[in-house]
């Protein structure tokens, strides 16, 4: 195959960035997408220039660094993948491909496709856990049987990687299904109950603060997700937040 | 092997005043031999079978010219000095370790195993170790390198404790390290499912699927708190597959006759280490946790002996750091990378365990690495990693090749679909070699009998390395229980095919999707191809029953240690090690020494060895940065694979084991002339920071093969093809009944050899055999 790429070049974050063309040739159609983007680099390192930088790294779909947005679409045209796992038979020979970051104003570009998602480490530092400290004499495992629905529901939530998909596919840069997942996680489970206000509270509002944008249910990140985390978590999320509003 | 450490001298038996100046004395070599460990230097001596008369002994021979210890009054004294200046050429250190008796074992290596009955230790252990106060904990500082399920759960248990945690990762959150990848679960002998299962018999299996080459001690106490995590991690929210009375699930894995692994899915690694994620998160709100995304350790640094920090990169920036602290805990995870090809992440690396046993760590059993057997085959050069499909899938798949050599070939030219070969045409041969355990055998022996059948021509792939994983029987098992459940006709085809397949995308759906995304074939449909690849090393940093590694201070958990797995790891039982040591045993054992420093304050990371350390790492990446070499870094990586894989792969012989210490040394020369690494230090630059660790892994490699030279038996994951029975199993000897724990002393074929001695008194050591 051959290939014309647009690619998003930044040197750091000061710097402003722009996009350059690349011509590639040679590829298969077996190559995945970032095996692409190796050829490509080892091409410019021949030719002395620099090399496209990228975050990835298990390159198998579940550690969530790589984050690409190919031709207008989060981690590209295939659906329930990440970019590692987008292969280059979905596209044709001849083709033209634009390579963005994840762009958000909480995500910040570090270099060239390559951007800052602590903001979503910190969400999760202001209540995304529950409050247990490790000791050999918990509880038995089995000793609260949990609703196998309720159960499965929470797995299903827990699943999300952390990539960004869905921040970066919202027109308003909403975190809402990331947040959401992590809170019905919890409260989907008995374990999670006790400090189910607080965390909520709280998660939204360094949400808010990360300078993520608010949820109009447009369902685009549910149909970008990866993981295929569903928009139902924003609503237990709303529903949460509202139940411990009242509380309060 | 610095020639300048050695010497000449006579030897003395008697005092010297005893001796007349006639008399006729051995000249020996003097090896000045410095241990790591006590920081003690041993004088090893080596007769040369030379002897000289003292009259004629130059006394002050380092002070001549020719360096000739034997006075020209002696009249074969040319003779005599030409052949000690050859016996020093020739003199060969590890020769003398070598060969010293197979019941002769290092003193160097203490592994502090506590006391009393095997069931007792851990519990003995933990009353009588030293423990360090509420108060003082709060003036103590830990590194802690890596934050996978070790690292992680030891970050989060320091810091509930009360230390001061710095914890480093490579990736952009801690939440991505790669024991998010592991698939299929995590052992607990909590016998929910009343088939048997207990302490003893997680231990047991431990112990024999690792073919009898792990400590006993440390098997026993991973067995012993293995419930407890399963306790812990729900008690943190993990979602574990649950029945419908809401019930814990397990289902069953390689080696073993019970059910007892809990899984979530194929994506138990990645809820486990979002508990220990989350639980780090609180620790990091606390501020007990001070988190350092994007940073690679490049160095441990010792101070008087003891490891008191790490010189670290900040990948962003480029920035070098000092970071100090009492303790350094290295949960660095594996170096399957040195293949090139590995389930593992691309970032995986093994500069920080390399680093310290530069340092003085000693490395343990490096070439005992898992080949897992079900992984996605090669498809071509491209390819930059492999695809691990979870053990789990061998529960319900089977395993199979051909049984007609022409079957093959019309499957290779397209001419023939797998589901057309019929079922007597077909070879299940897991099933027809080990009856008792059939497709469920451990890794290890898995792999070597897929290899069998590819070697031998059966592989089903064009490139004849590959062999069929099949579903069909369990779809319709499933589909026929199932429509007996739902009141449907079991006979109709269809509808059992439909009903099975459902409950197969149940249990693994988002395997097959992975799978059907690479592949572009529907594993449903038609069945999966799969060929061994290297998954997991069991060979790490030597550690004692601390944990602590030889150098005091410095302590390695998870997969860069050794200790647990002996040859061959059995499925699901990474996660358990990886939470065992961060959840349940460093944060205790560390106290043990810990509890001696309380009264050092604050470490200075400014001091001499720490500003030395920071200048060679600088320096090192200078020189990488001003190479201005021809080939790339990934160059130099694929032709390491290529030498680990065709030579120190799944089968080894000693002659290509050689080839492979010399080509790997002719390599690395090669890269340290022609690497071209471009951009410079002082920015995001990734090239560089994999150029750092292809240096390592260049040198690693070579003591792989050392190693898996100088063991010349067959255990495990480590199959020298001299060592085999006529049936082609592997044959273990008694004599290497060992830990081959390696010394640094400059080029990694010169390492030195320290053995500890395994025991074991609670197993009957015998022929493993899963048939």
């Amino acid at each position: 195959m051959k290939l014309t790429l647009k690619i998003w070049r930044q040197k750091n974050f000061e710097t402003k960035g722009r996009i350059v063309n690349y011509q590639i040739d040679n590829i298969s159609p077996d190559m995945s997408f970032l095996e692409m983007l190796d050829v490509l680099n080892a091409d410019l390192i021949s030719k002395d220039e620099d090399p496209v930088s990228f975050d990835h790294d298990c390159r198998e779909g579940i550690c969530g660094s790589c984050s690409l947005f190919i031709n207008g679409q989060a981690h590209g045209p295939d659906r329930r993948i990440t970019t590692c796992q987008l292969h280059m038979r979905k596209f044709r020979d001849g083709d033209t491909i634009y390579v963005e970051p994840f762009r958000a104003k909480a995500f910040p570009v570090i270099k060239d496709l390559v951007v800052d998602r602590s903001a979503f480490d910190r969400i999760q530092q202001s209540g995304g856990y529950i409050s247990i400290n490790t000791s050999g004499n918990t509880q038995d495992a089995n000793s609260i049987p949990i609703n196998k629905d309720n159960a499965d529901d929470a797995f299903d939530a827990a699943t999300c990687i952390g990539c960004g998909a869905c921040v970066a596919t919202c027109k308003n840069s909403s975190a809402m299904l990331f947040v959401g997942a992590k809170v019905s996680q919890y409260s989907l489970l008995p374990q999670g109950q006790t400090e189910a206000s607080r965390r909520v509270i709280n998660m939204v509002n360094q949400m808010d603060l990360e300078g993520f944008g608010n949820c109009s249910n447009t369902g685009a990140c549910e149909v970008e997700c990866p993981k295929g985390i569903s928009l139902d978590n924003i609503a237990r999320m709303n529903r949460e937040l509202m139940k411990a509003s009242i509380k309060k | 092997m610095s020639k300048k450490k050695l010497t000449y001298s006579l030897n003395y038996r008697r005092p010297k005043s005893e001796y007349k100046a006639s008399d006729e004395l051995m000249i020996c070599i003097r090896y000045y031999h410095k241990c790591s460990k006590t920081n003690k230097t041993k004088i090893i001596k080596k007769s040369t079978g030379v002897k000289c008369r003292l009259s004629d002994w130059n006394t002050d021979w380092h002070k001549s010219s020719n360096r000739s210890p034997v006075k020209d009054s002696d009249p074969n004294h040319k003779k005599k000095n030409k052949l000690l200046k050859e016996k020093v050429k020739t003199f060969d250190i590890n020769e003398l370790f070598n060969n010293v008796k197979n019941d002769s074992y290092s003193a160097y290596l203490n592994p502090n195993l506590p006391n009393g009955d095997l069931d007792k230790k851990w519990t003995n252990h933990k009353n009588t170790i030293n423990l360090v106060s509420p108060a003082n904990k709060r003036n103590i500082d830990i590194i802690v390198v890596g934050t996978g399920l070790a690292g992680g759960s030891a970050c989060a248990t320091l810091a509930e404790l009360g230390y001061n945690v710095k914890a480093f990762c490579f990736q952009d959150s801690p939440r991505r390290a790669h024991s998010i990848a592991a698939q299929g679960g995590i052992n607990a002998a909590k016998n929910y499912q009343g088939d048997g299962d207990s302490i003893y018999r997680l231990f047991y299996d431990t112990v024999k699927g690792g073919d009898y080459r792990s400590r006993e001690e440390n098997v026993y106490r991973l067995a012993e708190v293995s419930a407890n995590i399963i306790d812990q991690c729900v008690a943190q929210g993990v979602p574990f597959a649950r029945d419908y009375g809401g019930l814990l699930d397990n289902r069953s894995f390689g080696g073993v006759l019970v059910s007892r692994t809990f899984y979530a899915k194929g994506q138990t690694g990645q809820q486990l280490l979002l508990g220990a994620y989350s639980a780090m998160n609180r620790q990091i709100a606390r501020g007990k946790i001070k988190m350092y995304n994007r940073h690679e350790m490049l160095d441990v640094v010792l101070v008087d002996g003891k490891a008191r920090g790490i010189i670290t990169r900040n990948l962003v920036n480029g920035g070098i750091e000092r970071h100090s602290a009492h303790a350094v805990v290295l949960a660095t995870g594996g170096y399957g990378n040195v293949f090139y090809l590995s389930t593992n992440a691309m970032g995986s690396n093994v500069t920080a365990a390399w680093k310290a046993h530069k340092r003085g760590a000693y490395f343990a059993n490096p070439c005992f690495t898992q080949i897992h057997p079900t992984c996605i085959p090669v498809s071509g050069d491209h390819q930059s990693k492999l695809t691990l499909m979870s053990e789990s899938l061998r529960n319900d798949g089977r395993i199979w090749v051909p049984k007609n050599i022409h079957d093959v070939e019309g499957i290779r030219d397209g001419n023939l679909k797998p589901t057309e070969i019929k079922e007597d045409d077909r070879d299940y041969f897991l099933e027809r070699r080990y009856p008792a355990f059939g497709n469920l055998v451990p890794r290890d022996v898995a792999s070597r009998a897929a290899k069998e059948r590819c070697d031998a021509g059966f592989g089903v792939n064009k490139t004849g390395e590959a062999v069929y994983l099949d579903f069909s029987s369990s779809i319709i098992r499933y589909g026929k229980e199932q429509a007996l459940v739902n009141g449907e006709d079991e006979n109709n085809e269809q509808i059992v095919e439909k009903l099975g397949k459902e409950i197969i995308k149940k249990k693994y759906g988002n395997l097959f999707q992975m799978y059907e995304k690479i592949v572009d074939q529907n594993p449903y449909e038609t069945p999966m191809m799969i060929y061994p690849a290297v998954h997991y090393t069991m060979g790490g940093i030597w550690v004692d029953y601390n944990l602590m590694t030889t150098i005091p201070g410095l302590y390695a958990i998870g997969e860069a240690n050794f200790s647990d797995h002996g040859a061959n790891r059995l499925g699901a039982s990474a996660l358990m090690q990886g939470l065992a040591d961060g959840y349940f045993v460093l944060p205790y054992t560390i106290g043990d020494y810990l509890s001696d420093q309380i009264s050092t304050g604050p470490i200075a990371n400014d001091s001499k060895e720490f500003i030395i350390a920071e200048k060679e790492a600088i320096e090192k990446l200078d020189k990488l940065i001003n190479n201005k070499g021809s080939k790339s870094v990934d160059y130099f990586h694929k032709k390491l694979g290529k030498i680990m894989w065709n030579k120190c792969g799944m089968a080894r012989n000693k002659k290509d084991l050689e080839l492979a210490i010399s080509e790997i040394s002719k390599l690395r020369k090669e890269f340290w002339k022609e690497v071209k690494v471009p951009g410079d230090q002082n920015q995001f630059n990734e090239e560089l920071a994999k150029a750092g660790r292809v240096a390592d892994f260049l040198e690693l490699g070579e003591l792989f093969a050392k190693d898996a030279l100088e063991r010349e038996e067959s255990c495990g994951g480590h199959f020298r093809e001299e060592y085999q029975t006529k049936e082609g199993e592997a044959t273990r000897k008694k004599e290497f009944q060992f830990v081959s724990a390696w010394e640094y002393v400059g080029e990694p074929r010169n390492a030195i050899l320290h053995k500890e001695k395994l025991e074991y008194k609670n197993i009957e050591v015998k022929e493993r055999s899963y048939k």
